[in-house]
């Protein structure tokens, strides 16, 4: 049996594929940017001397680590609505639960970068008089960041793929667009080998660049 | 007692957890003198000393800079002084060096003047050149730490403590990790500071170096001090029998 591939038909709606692109895209970019932000709150709620801190700070992570973030997403447009009363639409519940997942993950990335770094820097820094906030910023960062990046990207780069599942709630992505051009065209293997090349074409040069920091990296050491 | 004293401790005890590890220190540090600090490996020195300038919070007694009370916080208050101001004016040389790797020698100097006190840039690059001069690293002013020996390392970081102007110095066991034929260009750098009137504490394995450099000796022992006088006197004349057979295993 010969199929007969057609590309003509699925590529007469290639502007619903563009348009799924630029969706997962503006999630993919939305999400990581609120969840660095949540990320290194939750990260220096972690490394805090207050226990209360650390203990919602640990209670996030691990609620929203050990949950598949399907439910996550499900449960954030169809449940939570009904325990606040409010309506919130689909778009603030997928791009809340990605940033809060991601953010989880980053927090922890971010954690361990920071405490790879050999205590005696963070005495050095404060034996020259450095506030907590000025060794942070001068000396452990700096070189926490090279540690983190690789990991980072990593997480990066499934997040982006982890937009796919807001297909679930009909947001207008990579995936739920190209469902769309397989009811529109019946082509579904042509449609979603397509949706596999532009995922595709999005991540590899973000794994490069992951790759390029983790060889600088080991030249470093 | 009110002293002229620029760090005086009093009843300075510490405990890691049920390990005791400083027990009941007095001790006054004169300006311009050069107190040196032996004893075996557990006698509480690196602890004392570390204390001196907060990086262990002591969990009983006191430690005065110049008359005010040393508080663990980074601001003091009141007449308190602050660990921020402190380590302004007491700076520290670790075993491990500690340089920042990621900044050049020159900006590894420089870091504490600009960030932390503030001062013009030009100003302070201009006396951090003169000390690595000073240090015989004017050379490797833009080199990393990662490409110069343990000796040109600690050196830097020396030149990193002195150019916050400190009135204190504190050395931990500086040369502990240098090759030995590296030892010498770094006691020759403490060798000349001490014969500019630098105050320092010195905590030292080299005997020879403390007889030499050290205005007054401490000997350490299970976390007191044991025996003090002039260098004189404790290293070539030990009066107890823990210190005699101290220094026989170094001078074997």
């Amino acid at each position: 049996m010969t199929y007969h591939w057609d590309f003509y038909t699925v590529m007469q709606s290639f502007d619903l594929l563009v348009w799924g692109v630029w969706t997962t895209f503006l999630y993919t970019v939305g999400s990581i940017a609120i969840g660095v932000v949540v990320g290194a709150a939750s990260c220096y709620a972690r490394i805090s001397r207050f226990w209360w801190l650390r203990l919602i700070s640990r209670s996030y992570q691990e609620l929203f680590r050990c949950t598949p973030l399907l439910v996550q997403i499900l449960w954030a447009y169809y449940a939570l609505p009904m325990l606040l009363g409010i309506s919130i639409s689909n778009a603030t519940a997928g791009l809340l639960t990605l940033s809060l997942y991601v953010g989880s993950f980053y927090a922890e990335i971010f954690r361990g970068g920071i405490l790879a770094i050999d205590k005696g820097q963070r005495e050095a820094s404060a034996a020259i008089g450095m506030s907590g906030l000025q060794s942070m910023r001068y000396v452990i960062l700096p070189q926490a960041v090279k540690n983190m990046l690789p990991a980072f990207i990593n997480q990066s780069v499934i997040q982006l793929k982890n937009t796919s599942l807001l297909y679930a709630i009909s947001i207008a992505e990579l995936t739920y667009m190209t469902s769309v051009v397989t009811s529109e065209t019946y082509r579904p293997l042509e449609a979603y080998s397509l949706a596999a090349v532009l995922y595709f074409a999005m991540l590899f040069p973000l794994t490069q660049v992951a790759d390029h920091f983790e060889r600088r990296m080991r030249r470093s050491d | 007692m009110t002293n002229s004293a620029v760090i005086s401790v009093t009843g300075l005890g510490k405990s890691f957890g049920k390990l005791e590890v400083l027990r009941g220190i007095d001790l006054d540090l004169m300006p311009g003198e050069v107190l040196g600090v032996i004893g075996p490996s557990g006698s509480g020195k690196s602890t004392l000393i570390r204390c001196l300038n907060m990086m262990e919070v002591p969990s009983s007694g006191t430690i005065r800079f110049k008359g005010r009370e040393v508080s663990p916080r980074f601001r003091g208050r009141g007449e308190a002084i602050g660990t921020g101001e402190l380590r302004r004016k007491v700076g520290m040389v670790f075993q491990h060096f500690n340089l920042f790797p990621h900044l050049t020698v020159l900006a590894n100097v420089t870091a504490g003047p600009i960030k932390v006190l503030g001062e013009p840039r030009g100003e302070v690059e201009a006396r951090a050149m003169d000390l690595l001069g000073q240090v015989g690293l004017a050379d490797k002013a833009r080199a990393y730490p990662a490409h110069l020996s343990g000796g040109q390392k600690q050196r830097v970081a020396i030149a990193r403590a002195l150019a916050m102007r400190p009135e204190v110095l504190l050395l931990d066991e500086v040369t502990s990790a240098l090759d030995p034929e590296l030892v010498g260009e770094v006691l020759a750098v403490i060798r000349r500071l001490a014969d500019t009137g630098m105050t320092m504490v010195l905590v030292t394995h080299e005997m020879g170096f403390a007889a030499d450099v050290a205005s007054r000796v401490l000997f350490m022992e299970g976390g007191r001090i044991a025996e003090q006088g002039s260098a004189e006197d404790i290293l070539r004349k030990p009066e107890s029998e823990r210190l005699r057979a101290f220094l026989a295993r170094f001078h074997a």
